[in-house]
């Protein structure tokens, strides 16, 4: 998957959030929309679009949506 | 992979009792009531049956009222009832063993073998794989499997995360050797011990003695506040865990035992939350009308949720027509199990209350 589709993926995973806030270098926790909530159905996503097991430990170490997207990559 | 395939075992009914004391969580004093209306919505727990954690009211004893009423239901002889597993995270005493306490309490006869087995939202699957397997040596006759928890007590009250859905609950499934006439069990474990300090009580076992700091209140932001007597949940890793693997699991099973979705009439989620039962169905591919609820009146009540879940949605069915039930449980453990059972008109006393 290239980061570009994850980015989109990401992004769906919230409702009321615009899409160009949704970048690479976005630090997806600063987001006023983040919650414990989108982290489950990120994790969720992930599951479902990667087959692979991303950790809460694993959420909380990623910053950016790309330093994300590397560490699942690397999985 | 930990596949067990039960025969010459018949399961002969099922009850539960709970505290008859309720907890709404509307009535919560720490968050705003648009808060909690946002709790309720996710987690599906409006309300939940809890004991007054001073000694009157423990596992055991909700477990010894349905028992008791069960036997009774079904004519039984305590005589004749050579074994009795109890599965809780919350026993009566660090020692001796709760299930020898029921023993003699209950006068379920000497020549019995008891004992406890500590294992939480897995283990009532655990609990009927084990005495399943006991029960197919065929020279004991009728066992007696106790799931149940009142762990609200290891709630703190200012840690919404779990003391909004912890409930109390007691069941016991009688179990019977038959040749003739059983039915089928087959169940499929996964365990994994990483997972450890995501559910845990820290303090009051032998790795961690209770000491004066076990007493102190730490503050974990966000509101939330506990000691180390009380239960933390790391509720972000037991999701990530709960939905990569029980799918999983199950998906073996049904292979291992080659039965359709189709054939199933029930798929029992354990109630852990309904934010996660209802990913873990559509993951699964179950349709809503085969996995009832009951987590909105009783909350996440621990191994319990599954007997529990059959007295208050099935009762009707269970008593009068057969049945293939599936089930799907993950918890503190990690442990996880998937199973399958049928059941063919079970004797199922309405919920008890104490």
């Amino acid at each position: 998957m290239t980061l570009q589709n994850f980015i989109t993926l990401f992004a769906e995973q919230f409702d009321d959030t615009e899409m160009d806030l949704f970048t690479p270098q976005t630090n997806f926790k600063q987001l006023d929309e983040w919650s414990s909530l989108v982290a489950l159905s990120v994790i969720s996503m992930v599951d479902e679009e990667f087959d692979k097991q991303l950790t809460g430990a694993e959420l909380r170490n990623a910053n950016t949506i790309e330093e994300l997207y590397r560490i699942i990559e690397s999985k | 992979m930990s596949f067990l395939s039960i025969k010459n075992v018949k399961i002969r009914g099922i009850a539960a009792c709970v505290p008859s004391r309720i907890e709404e969580n509307k009535d919560y004093k720490e968050l705003s009531a648009e808060e909690i209306e946002k709790y309720i919505q996710t987690t599906g727990v409006q309300r939940r049956h809890c004991a007054i954690h001073d000694g009157s009211i423990c596992t055991s004893d909700l477990c010894q009222k349905a028992a008791e009423k069960l036997i009774s239901d079904l004519k039984w002889d305590k005589s004749e009832i050579g074994l009795l597993v109890f599965v809780s995270h919350t026993t009566d005493y660090r020692l001796p063993a709760t299930a020898c306490v029921l023993q003699d309490k209950m006068g379920i006869t000497k020549n019995c073998l008891a004992f406890d087995v500590t294992l939480g939202c897995s283990g009532y699957l655990l609990g009927m794989g084990i005495a399943g397997s006991l029960l197919q040596n065929g020279t004991i006759k009728k066992a007696l499997v106790m799931v149940g928890n009142t762990q609200s007590e290891y709630a703190s009250y200012h840690d919404r995360s779990m003391y909004l859905l912890l409930g109390d609950a007691g069941t016991v499934t009688a179990l019977e050797y038959n040749e003739q006439d059983y039915d089928e069990m087959d169940f499929n474990y996964l365990t994994d011990g990483s997972g450890r300090a995501s559910v845990i009580v820290p303090d009051g076992g032998s790795r961690n003695p209770v000491n004066e700091k076990s007493f102190i209140q730490e503050d974990y932001g966000d509101g939330i506040k506990r000691n180390r007597l009380q239960e933390k949940m790391d509720g972000t890793e037991v999701f990530s865990f709960a939905i990569h693997h029980v799918p999983q699991n199950f998906k073996e099973l049904m292979d291992q035992i080659h039965l359709n979705k189709e054939d199933v009439d029930y798929l029992l989620i354990h109630q852990a939350n309904k934010f996660l039962c209802e990913k873990l169905r559509k993951k699964i591919g179950f349709p809503p009308e085969k996995c009832p609820y009951n987590i909105q009146e009783f909350g996440n009540t621990s191994g319990a949720t599954i007997p529990l879940l059959m007295v208050t949605n099935l009762k009707k069915e269970l008593e009068s027509k057969p049945l293939t039930i599936c089930m799907t449980t993950i918890g503190v453990g990690f442990s996880l199990g998937s199973g399958c059972i049928k059941t063919n008109k079970i004797v199922c006393p309405d919920l008890m209350y104490l």
